[in-house]
């Protein structure tokens, strides 16, 4: 049912693991099936993210995606990360089962919460729509952190 | 080289046996006729059929005219359910939490057409109170359905003691044994059981052929209305080199049970002892009173979809109840009914062996999967 390539990322992840001292790291839940992943970027004074490591607790699929998201984000400005899209994702991993494209929304969400809390913790704007978004993930981030204590 | 590969997914489905294959080849082109023909080629086929026929009911200690073959046990389910619950007009059944999809489903529909539904709990291990289902049962229930054994943890029901309360009711009970018929000895009068559905696929058959026992005297309308075939309950040609198959896989299943189930046990509780020295490992359903063939367990801070596939990578065929591996997205109903959080559940992996497997499947199985939770658990952000 999967690709190649999600095999492949799930196989061998790229950049997974912590980052020391982070730029800003993201957390994000999926309230459906339970899965968790943290993303932490590492920001130069340019707004380029020069290294992001992600850590995912879920399905193949979400491990892909989390992998191929770090792929996409890095060496890239922040506010080009938030460009990336599901379908991006999805086409960058060769195809998603349609059972599956809501794990490409929670790399998706984790990285816009990584950006947020860059923005966040160095006094920089945040664009409305970034705003907004954190309310919902952290809503639901808060709900399965509490699934887990 | 040929890439190692290591079936350990018994309960899903098993290869068919050779001797299997051997018993059915005459049925497809040269013994091939209908059973309802008045000649002789309609002859053999009907001969053959009712052998089969006996043979299944002898093993359960049953008559042949109690055996009524269908295609899947999830057809017998079904045709337990709402036949029984149809005949008797009824509109009351209880079944336990941890039911097959085709019995659980089967209630959903019957609940559509009116009929209430009463799902008794179990405990932990997995197992029914039959005193709970002595306080759900009513003047207006039709049918009690318990599975025989759980097809996810293993779990043996007590059987003969909720049959005694349904005998001592005076309602039908049904057991579907799709996990225990030729794995555990049945005998449907010592263990007060009124309907029972047995598959050919889990025990070295082919697919395509089960059954259900009907006891005589039990009312059950038919689903499949046609040319009268299975003493009009079930109508349609019938699949005779499938049954012929499936008989024949039950009497090897049943001269063969004690010396296989010892040897399983051996190597399901090796499994068992050694995955739970893995940290975070814990054990579904019970230490001993489980399916010879079955093991279970959860492991925290692991995806069971991620297991399976890092499994199945090096070559070994397993199963989980994670939510992520159902097209729906929910943990598993029986994880959940033994007390499981969804999040516990999202880490559960079966393994079930058979007759094929060895020893050292089972040692190449205990030495990689340390290595797939260890490599799930550094990617992973709970620790």
């Amino acid at each position: 049912m999967y690709s190649e390539k999600v095999l492949e990322h799930f196989q061998n992840p790229h950049n997974y693991g912590k980052i020391k001292n982070p730029s800003g790291v993201g957390k994000a839940g999926n309230l459906r099936c339970g899965d968790l992943m943290h993303l932490y970027i590492k920001v130069d004074k340019d707004e380029v993210i020069k290294d992001i490591k992600f850590e995912t607790f879920g399905c193949a699929a979400a491990i892909a995606t989390s992998s191929v998201v770090t792929d996409l984000a890095k060496g890239k400005k922040v506010q080009d990360a938030l460009r990336i899209s599901s379908q991006d994702i999805v086409k960058s991993l060769g195809g998603l089962p349609i059972v599956k494209i809501h794990c490409s929304l929670l790399a998706m969400d984790a990285l816009a919460e990584a950006v947020y809390d860059y923005l966040k913790k160095n006094k920089k704007e945040i664009p409305k729509e970034i705003e907004k978004k954190h309310k919902v993930l952290e809503k639901q981030k808060k709900e399965i952190e509490k699934r887990y204590k | 080289m040929k890439k190692k590969r290591v079936y350990l997914d018994y309960a899903a489905t098993t290869p068919v046996d050779p001797r299997v294959i051997k018993s059915m080849r005459p049925f497809w082109s040269e013994k091939f006729g209908n059973t309802v023909s008045l000649h002789s080629f309609g002859r053999e086929a009907k001969a053959a059929l009712e052998n089969s026929r006996k043979k299944i009911a002898d093993l359960i200690k049953a008559k042949s005219s109690e055996i009524v073959f269908t295609c899947s046990a999830t057809e017998s389910n079904n045709l337990a359910l709402k036949g029984v619950v149809e005949s008797s007009g009824k509109k009351h059944i209880v079944i336990s939490s941890i039911e097959h999809p085709c019995i659980m489903n089967s209630a959903e529909w019957l609940k559509g057409q009116g009929v209430e539904i009463t799902k008794v709990s179990v405990d932990k291990y997995g197992f029914v109170n039959p005193l709970d289902v002595e306080k759900a049962i009513t003047k207006n229930t039709a049918l009690v359905s318990v599975i025989h054994a759980s097809n996810e943890i293993g779990a043996i029901e007590p059987i003969k003691e909720i049959g005694k309360i349904c005998r001592a009711k005076g309602v039908p009970f049904h057991t579907d044994a799709a996990q225990t018929f030729g794995k555990l000895l049945i005998d449907v009068n010592k263990m007060n059981i009124d309907l029972l559905t047995a598959c050919s696929h889990k025990i070295y058959g082919p697919k395509g052929a089960a059954c259900l026992f009907i006891r005589q005297g039990v009312g059950l309308n038919p689903i499949l209305h046609g040319g009268g075939q299975e003493f009009g309950i079930r109508s349609s040609s019938v699949n005779v080199s499938a049954i012929v198959g499936f008989a024949k896989a039950a009497e090897l299943a049943e001269k063969e049970m004690e010396s296989e189930n010892r040897r399983l046990i051996s190597l399901r509780d090796k499994i068992i002892s050694r995955a739970l020295r893995i940290k975070g490992a814990y054990l579904t359903g019970h230490s001993e009173k489980r399916l010879p063939n079955s093991a279970s367990f959860y492991f925290s801070f692991v995806e069971g979809e991620s297991i399976i596939l890092h499994l199945d990578l090096a070559g070994i065929a397993s199963s989980t109840g994670s939510a992520c591996s159902s097209q729906k997205l929910e943990p598993s109903h029986v994880l959940l009914a033994i007390g499981l959080k969804p999040e516990q559940a999202h880490g559960s992996l079966r393994v079930s062996l058979g007759r094929f497997t060895t020893e050292q499947e089972v040692d190449y199985f205990l030495k990689v999967l340390p290595k797939v939770i260890a490599k799930l658990r550094k990617i992973s952000p709970l620790k």
